[in-house]
């Protein structure tokens, strides 16, 4: 990215710079406190009227230093604080840490601890996704699917609560498996739950995709070619909206995604609009899996035998899934002590991020907001 | 003096008109109070209505369904600390919400609430009224510019572009309706009738001009009425700043726009005039596409049962709203909690009940029709505005100056030709 440079560059001496209208270039701070940078983003833009010349973003206002904190606990003290990083989606990221760690163990979490996952993980990913929708359609000034997708999305947190206690960072999964078993008529509620959904999904579409105002301002904004989207390693919903067929619950299959019957939404174009259309599919697909999971539910154990102590042999491990931001991967390495020597997190918010600037230059500060909610980005991971 | 005001009872014309000054001051004391009453209620309506769409409650806990609220904000912002920033100019940074505050109320002189219920009635009425209404965009620009702050400025920026191109269109899709005052046509688009074949600019004579032709001016000369009445509708959302539209204070790009800078009292200043413009504009639409003042088949449904009828509605309607009021009295829990809410919705019903039936005794009955009958056409077109932000997302900026000069203000042009074209023929 040379041109990024070189835009930088200019960046840092680019006040009361003349165009060749004789008016100066607007250099405006977006964030931290704005209220459409989903949480604690800066962006610097460059602006010449109401274009974009270019952008850069500042992050660190959320950074924990969660990957030096897990030098410092144990496997399973580090546990919790996964949670926090994607905090709309902490199921996954529990499942990220939980199968990476079980990898280094050598251990195969049982059969039923694997579906129960599996259907804790697709809720998120569906409550994920309805948190992205009615915060990204409230970014283009619909307000209302916001409180539509929030009523929607209550039922699952409720299953989430009723399961483990917590609503957002619910801390679910233990290495080894699942350290609770579910409660009475958890299937029920989870059965209730899709038939309730299903018809809610199509009511946010009616709303908003053959929404003339909604397709005018996200068709061709923002668009990031499959080329792009690989030049950057842009993954999840973004990558699949320009056209590539790519899915980690497919092409690596982990838990056991491998035994269910669903589909890897794509579309071409990479616009704003698509990303919207693959990520509405994508629901839809989510409920497809978790119908399939609670029928084929089996009984038997939901942990696998696991140490008192966990002390990894040493050595190193990559593992990734497909959270509903894009490929979130953990990469440790164990000292043969108790406690990760380094733990990596490859978070899928942090990488989507850097498309920002590729997709925004050239049009107009309000698809700027249209690019960061498109992003479906969250800072707690962007930071961690 | 006392003769001066006792005479005026018997007048035909508008104080103004007759140059009865205590009269038209009355006027204007009660349409700044009535207009005052009207923000406050469509605010309580605006968040009712809205909640009530997103699934959600709204106000509930100041007052017996948060019918207190908007005096509790409205008190809320007067105590507020005054801040001005630092760098913005003093001057122009203190005049620019009274010069919105000031363009918006101004334009109530020549609305018609009825056939003498204005303060006064100008041959140019309506020209008035777009001029002055227009007016606005100017504090809107010197808010922006004087906050000298990044979000304001863009935010006035994209407001003055807005409002001088849909005025365009605006002002385009009015003269058609003045167009029609005069036009009858002949063939299939006469209206059958010969008025008195002069047009006219009065807001009052656009009135009594679709009387006389026996139509509204929105289904006259179909569909040309109803295309211009449409240009108006929508250029008229975008005038005043409302979704879809809201651009100058879209409040996810530019935090709040050109009020970003601005806190309590000059805050609601600004609050108070887009409320204000929004009836302005509202009461334009209204008198020139749907008859002002005048009640549903003023010709054709007439005689002693249909007046008598349509006289009852103003008092009906106040009794229906008391009978709810009491009846959401009687569903509220019984606990003491709710002790003081119960009685305050209950007492609130039984004022409105007393209105209604104050307003079912004859001369009453026939004085406030016409105010009636314009103010719920009104009320419909302010429900359209919360019914538009319930469901629309922001247009972009050039989407927008797109849908002003491409589309708007081509179907105004020919909707225009149309029907001067049809009007002669």
């Amino acid at each position: 990215m040379s041109e990024a440079s070189k835009y930088l560059s200019q960046l840092q001496v680019g006040e009361g710079e003349q165009t060749f209208l004789d008016s100066n270039e607007l250099i405006i701070n977006m964030g931290p406190q704005h209220p459409a940078t989903h949480g604690v983003l800066r962006v610097i833009l460059k602006l010449d009227g109401e274009k974009v010349l270019g952008t850069e973003c500042v992050i660190g206002y959320l950074h924990r230093g969660v990957e030096k904190i897990a030098e410092n606990r144990t496997y399973t003290m580090f546990n919790p604080y996964v949670d926090r990083m994607d905090y709309v989606a902490a199921v996954s990221n529990g499942l990220g840490y939980c199968q990476a760690v079980e990898r280094l163990l050598n251990i195969e979490a049982p059969p039923r601890a694997n579906y129960i996952r599996v259907i804790l993980t697709e809720l998120n990913r569906i409550s994920s996704h309805q948190l992205w929708l009615g915060t990204h359609a409230l970014d283009i000034g619909a307000i209302t699917p916001l409180f539509y997708t929030f009523r929607d999305r209550e039922e699952i947190l409720k299953i989430f609560e009723k399961y483990c206690g917590a609503r957002l960072t619910t801390h679910a999964f233990r290495i080894g498996g699942c350290q609770y078993e579910t409660y009475e008529g958890f299937e029920r509620d989870v059965k209730s739950f899709c038939n309730f959904v299903a018809p809610k999904i199509e009511e946010y579409e009616e709303l908003l995709t053959t929404n003339r105002i909604w397709v005018e301002r996200t068709k061709g904004v923002g668009v990031l070619s499959a080329a792009g989207c690989k030049a950057l390693g842009v993954t999840g919903p973004v990558l699949r909206a320009s056209g590539v067929k790519w899915d980690i619950r497919k092409a690596q299959p982990y838990a056991n995604y491998s035994e269910f019957d669903f589909e890897i939404p794509t579309r071409q174009s990479g616009d704003t609009y698509d990303r919207y259309m693959v990520r509405m599919a994508e629901m839809r697909q989510s409920l497809r899996i978790i119908r399939q999971a609670v029928e084929r539910i089996p009984e038997g154990p939901i942990m696998a035998k696991v140490p008192k102590v966990i002390k990894p042999p040493p050595g190193e491990v990559y593992h990734s899934i497909e959270a509903p931001k894009g490929e979130l991967g953990y990469f440790i390495v164990s000292d043969g002590s108790t406690q990760p020597y380094r733990l990596r997190v490859r978070p899928p918010s942090f990488v989507n991020l850097q498309a920002l600037d590729l997709m925004v230059r050239g049009q107009l500060v309000a698809d700027v907001i249209a690019v960061i909610g498109t992003l479906d980005i969250v800072l707690g991971e962007v930071d961690r | 003096m006392l003769t001066s005001i006792t005479s005026y009872l018997h007048s035909n014309e508008t104080p103004g008109a007759a140059g009865n000054m205590f009269w038209a001051l009355l006027y204007i004391l009660a349409i700044f109070l009535g207009l005052s009453i009207a923000v406050i209620a469509m605010n309580w309506l605006e968040r009712k209505v809205l909640a009530h769409m997103q699934v959600r409650l709204g106000p509930m806990r100041v007052g017996p369904h948060g019918l207190l609220q908007p005096i509790a904000d409205a008190l809320k912002l007067l105590i507020k600390e005054d801040i001005m920033p630092a760098h913005a100019d003093r001057l122009v940074f203190w005049m620019a919400p009274l010069i919105t505050v000031l363009a918006a109320f101004t334009t109530f002189i020549v609305v018609p609430f009825g056939p003498t219920h204005a303060v006064t009635d100008m041959n140019i009425g309506i020209l008035f009224m777009l001029g002055v209404s227009s007016l606005g965009v100017l504090g809107i620009v010197t808010a922006g510019w004087a906050s000298n702050s990044h979000y304001p400025l863009i935010g006035s920026l994209r407001s003055s572009a807005q409002m001088v191109s849909y005025e365009v269109a605006m002002g385009l899709a009015v003269v058609s309706a003045v167009l029609m005052t005069s036009l009858h046509g002949t063939g299939v688009y006469g209206t059958g009738t010969t008025g008195s074949g002069t047009g006219t600019l009065s807001m009052i004579g656009i009135v009594k001009a679709q009387y006389d032709q026996q139509i509204w001016f929105a289904f006259k000369f179909f569909p040309l009425g109803l295309i211009a009445m449409f240009v108006f509708s929508v250029a008229m959302v975008a005038e005043t700043n409302r979704a879809p539209f809201d651009l100058p204070e879209a409040e996810s790009e530019l935090t709040a726009g050109f009020h970003t800078e601005y806190s309590g009292f000059r805050w609601s200043l600004f609050f108070l005039a887009e409320y204000s413009a929004m009836i302005a504009v509202s009461s334009i639409a209204v008198t020139l596409w749907f008859g002002g003042w005048l009640r549903p088949f003023p010709n054709a449904l007439t005689g002693a049962t249909w007046d008598l009828l349509f006289s009852l509605f103003p008092g009906f309607s106040f009794l229906g709203l008391g009978a709810l009021a009491l009846l959401s009295a009687m569903r509220m829990p019984r606990h003491r909690m709710f002790k003081i809410q119960t009685i305050g919705l209950a007492g609130f019903g039984a004022l409105l009940a007393l209105i209604g039936l104050g307003l079912l005794v004859p001369p009453l009955r026939d004085r406030v029709q016409d105010i009636y009958w314009f103010v719920a056409k009104v009320a419909v077109f302010m429900y359209l505005y919360i019914w538009y932000r319930g469901t629309f997302p922001r247009y972009r900026f050039d989407q927008l100056m797109m849908v002003g000069w491409k589309i708007l203000l081509p179907t105004a042009l020919a909707a225009l030709i149309a029907t001067a074209v049809v009007g002669v023929f």
